[in-house]
């Protein structure tokens, strides 16, 4: 498996995708050369592409603009992740249906994958209902996850990664089934709510023999820095709804891949995994609600006692710019620390390096419950490669102490494991299910 | 975009398309490639783009797909086959009796012009497989021959996908016709 999908350098490494200098990097006609071979089943594989006199197609292509806002599919990994994070977030989980096995998840994976290639490239889906929908990538990508139950479903139960289960229970959760587990996760991120809302309707009708829609949680972010900026911090600070600066300290790529993406050195660290899983990742979803209500009611010094930052700009209390370096044992003059000690940023760290994640969430705005004025709060996604490694030991400090936990409360919790990427002659899931 | 075009009738053929199938190992682009000019004794070949069969349990299906024809003479289909359909027709919609589109059998066949295509849709010209032998599940491939005019044969595989359309009436001139639905879902079949 891994032999055959051999590093690329288009693989999406966060930081290019949004580089001013890679545009035009990858060109339309590549990324059609390469995909016009064998996922749909042809036996007779000679390629052709789009562009031609004499091979016309039968959808209009998307404009020149268009094609720098398309994200290449194909690669070790998939796209999605270390991808500078779009604007709009559709999060779809599927159950899968009675009687679903390994044969028909193979074919389930074959529709997934021929799909999401031609829908990230600007394309039409295969029996595209709505084509002008697909002409507008927008950065689309769809990153494709498995819950416990796929390994079940499959009877693959012995290539299930030890981490690949719910998260512990936690005092601070109030969690609700209908945002919780799931089979199938797929990651829909784009820059227009168009083309996320098309291609998970696509998506999800494509699958429905195999598997029906569990939940869905849209959510959406805005860039607070201009995008060059943004991209060498990984992404960047978004605002929340609590009026934070968002992802100030977050893993960084690609220095930090080795935290994100199975393989070698992760292994090294955390102990050896399913070799299918090397370059998957693995995926911690939580539906976290802001007590906004009663937010209201803590004055600007406490807000940002809460988190151990400015508002304003995002910088440390004890730092003026947002990516000064926070001093955790500065003391005020009555001798207590200018960071609280329960303060989110104190709780959120650890000494050891190796107990962080990717953080990539998306803000959450729903129509308020009656009699409340508010129903908003974070997606927040993470991806690692061992949750039990990574992720636990920091949400368990959290759970014992944060400032923050007054005021937001998890209501939805899941665990995926995400698939290796996929060359143009296979398809996502292959080296699990083959 | 998938293509899939003709396997080689000739050994002159074989060779351009051997040749071609070199090259598009290396990741050329279509651009490079003499795909579209590839004909021999004026025979004409055609080639496939984007296939697919509609999903069904059992009784009638239909398949899609644009048709291209890079050679100098028109092509015509006239026949279909499929392991997995006792028969297969060429289909096209037409307006029935009371005013509304039925499809029909094609008269003369599926023609392809010259350097031109024929697009297979569903509510357009389509490849009808009258009665599966076996249920087609989405994600499965199969297999699908046409036969032109001159006697030439040209093979494609095509996914199968679940889709909610392509639910035509049939006016046919078969008895059976009550047999024939486009899947279990309960197609409305008008009997003339
Ligand atoms: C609604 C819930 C949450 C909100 C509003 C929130 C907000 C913030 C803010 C404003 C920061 C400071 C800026 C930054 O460095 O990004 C931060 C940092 C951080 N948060 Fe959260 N957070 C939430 C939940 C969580 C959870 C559940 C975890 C982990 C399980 C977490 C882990 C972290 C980490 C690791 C940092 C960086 C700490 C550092 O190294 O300085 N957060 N969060
Ligand atoms: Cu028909």
């Amino acid at each position: 498996m891994t032999a055959e999908h051999p590093r690329s350098d288009d693989r999406t490494a966060g930081p290019e995708q949004h580089a001013p200098a890679r545009r035009g990097g990858v060109s339309r006609r590549d990324l059609l050369g390469a995909s016009a071979v064998g996922l749909s089943g042809v036996t007779v594989g000679v390629v052709a592409g789009r562009a031609s006199a004499t091979e016309p197609g039968p959808a209009p292509a998307p404009a020149p603009e268009q094609e720098s806002a398309v994200v290449p599919f194909h690669g070790a990994r998939q796209a999605g992740i270390t991808t500078v994070p779009q604007d709009h977030l559709t999060l779809v989980a599927l159950d899968l249906s009675e009687g679903v096995d390994r044969g028909a998840l193979v074919r389930m994976m074959r529709i997934l994958t021929d799909d999401i290639s031609r829908l990230t490239a600007g394309e039409p889906a295969l029996t595209d209902t709505e084509p002008e929908l697909a002409l507008s990538p927008a950065h689309l990508t769809v990153t494709v996850g498995v819950g416990p139950g796929f390994f079940d479903a499959a009877d693959l139960a012995d290539r299930r990664p030890a981490w690949l289960r719910p998260l512990p229970a936690f005092t601070v959760d109030e969690l609700e089934d209908r945002w919780s587990g799931g089979d199938v996760v797929l990651q829909i991120c784009a820059d227009d709510p168009i083309t996320t809302a098309h291609a998970a309707r696509i998506l999800s009708r494509e699958v429905r023999t195999f598997a029906s829609v569990r939940w869905t949680q849209r959510g959406f972010r805005r860039r607070e820095q201009a995008p060059e900026q943004a991209a060498e911090v990984g992404g960047g600070s978004v605002r929340n709804l609590m009026g934070q600066v968002d992802g100030t300290r977050n893993l960084v790529m690609p220095g930090d891949d080795a935290l994100v993406w199975i393989g070698a050195q992760s292994q090294e660290w955390f102990g050896p995994a399913p070799a299918w899983a090397v370059d998957g990742s693995a995926m911690v979803v939580r539906r976290i609600r802001m007590e906004l209500d009663t937010w209201d009611e803590v004055d600007r010094p406490a807000r940002e006692s809460t988190i151990g930052r400015r508002l304003d700009n995002g910088a440390p209390l004890t730092g003026e710019q947002e990516h000064d370096e926070p001093d955790l044992t500065a003391v005020t003059e009555l001798g207590f620390p200018v960071i609280e000690t329960f303060a989110h940023i104190r709780r959120a760290r650890s000494d050891d390096g190796r107990q962080r994640f990717l953080r990539r969430p998306y803000n959450f705005d729903e129509a308020p419950e009656p009699g409340r004025t508010s129903n908003s709060g974070l997606v927040f996604i993470t991806f690692q490669t061992d949750v039990d490694a990574q992720f636990l030991p920091i949400q368990r400090r959290l759970d014992e102490l944060d400032l923050l936990n007054q005021w937001t409360t998890p209501i939805g919790s899941a665990v995926f494991a995400v698939l290796p990427g996929c060359t143009p002659r296979s398809y996502l899931g292959a080296s699990l299910l083959a | 975009m998938r293509t899939t075009h003709a396997r080689s009738t000739t050994p002159a053929l074989a060779a351009a398309l051997t040749g071609l199938l070199a090259l598009a190992a290396c990741g050329t682009t279509e651009e490079d490639s003499p795909a579209g000019s590839v004909s021999t004794d004026g025979e004409a070949q055609v080639s496939i783009t984007d296939p697919w069969v509609k999903a069904a349990d059992e009784g009638m299906t239909a398949a899609f797909g644009t048709i291209t024809n890079p050679g100098e003479e028109d092509v015509v289909v006239t026949a279909a086959d499929t392991g997995v359909s006792t028969m297969m027709e060429l289909h096209e919609m037409a307006t029935g009796d009371s005013g509304e589109m039925v499809m029909t059998e094609k008269e003369g066949g599926i023609v392809v012009p010259a350097g031109g295509q024929a697009e297979l849709n569903p509510g357009g010209d389509h490849l009808m497989l009258m009665d599966l032998t076996e249920p087609l599940e989405p994600g499965q491939d199969i297999s699908i021959t046409l036969t032109m005019e001159d006697g030439s044969r040209f093979s494609f595989d095509a996914p199968v996908r679940s889709f909610d359309g392509a639910e035509e009436e049939y006016m046919g001139d078969m008895e059976d016709m009550d047999d024939m639905e486009m899947d279990d879902s309960g197609t409305e079949t008008d009997a003339p």
